[in-house]
């Protein structure tokens, strides 16, 4: 798998990003300048976290708009592998790539913190080494991260399977005490209607080594790194 | 000339900075406060000289990037 991470000015989660990358698929991932245009051979691009253009106007709202987007939409389009994590899940939603938006947690606080995670499906790329309904840890740290969507998208959303992860209590159960930033439907992570694209608040790649405190989130890069090997 | 663009989160989007200055203004002990909701005021000089066309030009900077219209509604005064 050829992956490549795009670097936006203001993101400082790329690091943390190509290295569960190269744990899971041996290869370093190749780093994209945001004014580079052209994504070539790459199987998938990776948005990553961080505060891109300093979160100016809305989050990821100036990254959407820069010159290396055409190049991630034409990829999509293409059939290419996508997965924008946090301040990258900001970008795609205003991109355009995936639906809905994501408004000031209803807390108004910043999360930093921990949070479960429910998969709701395993028949895609970016899941395939969980199982449904399998409950994972992963980290936030957001103040930007609660999902919404008119109602006949979140309708649309959950009607043709393309709710990704949602926020569950340890055990699995939707309440609202573990859906932190107050987003619709618990909805953490969505995909794109070919499950090609992936967007989703917290941060399955600083879960990938014991060093880290545990490894929940290594599934995610080993299924695509097993998906995508070809 | 100038147009102001006001950007608003669209009715029935909660609001939570609106939601916290309300109680905010109640604590420092106004009375009578309803509702509060938070916008942007965004001003652009603009070297068009016709008002028509200045407000065409904004409303379409508006949809392309001032404005989130997934939650967000905007209006333009050209002054």
């Amino acid at each position: 798998m050829r992956a490549a991470i795009v670097v936006f000015p203001g993101i400082n989660r790329e690091r943390d990003m190509a290295i569960a990358l190269e744990l899971s698929t041996g290869h370093k991932p190749r780093m994209v300048w945001h004014k580079e245009t052209s994504l070539d051979g790459v199987d998938l691009v990776v948005l990553p976290g961080g505060f891109s253009y300093g979160d100016y106007l809305r989050c990821g709202a100036m990254a959407a708009h820069s010159p290396v987007m055409a190049a991630i939409k034409a990829h999509a389009e293409r059939g290419g592998y996508v997965l924008g994590v946090c301040n990258g899940f900001q970008i795609i939603t205003e991109a355009g790539l995936l639906p809905g938006a994501l408004l000031r947690n209803a807390s108004l606080r910043f999360l930093s913190m921990d949070c479960m995670l429910r998969v709701e499906r395993a028949d895609t790329a970016f899941t395939g080494h969980y199982a449904q309904g399998e409950v994972f840890r992963a980290p936030m740290a957001h103040g930007d991260g609660n999902y919404t969507a008119s109602p006949e998208d979140l309708d649309r959303l959950e009607g043709e399977g393309l709710v990704a992860f949602r926020y569950a209590e340890a055990d699995g159960a939707l309440t609202s005490a573990a859906n932190r930033n107050g987003s619709a439907r618990n909805i953490a992570g969505i995909f794109s209607p070919n499950l090609r694209v992936l967007g989703l608040m917290p941060h399955p790649e600083d879960l990938v080594d014991p060093l880290m405190g545990g490894t929940d989130g290594k599934k995610l890069f080993d299924g695509l790194a097993a998906a995508l090997a070809a | 000339m100038k147009a102001i663009v006001t950007v608003m989160l669209k009715n029935g989007v909660l609001d939570p900075q609106g939601k916290a200055i309300g109680h905010a203004l109640a604590t420092l002990g106004f009375a009578g406060v309803g509702e509060v909701r938070v916008g942007k005021r965004i001003e652009l000089e603009l070297a068009e000289t016709d008002p028509a066309a200045a407000r065409t030009a904004a409303e379409s900077m508006a949809r392309s990037l001032l404005a989130n219209l997934v939650i967000e509604s905007f209006s333009v005064e050209i002054v």
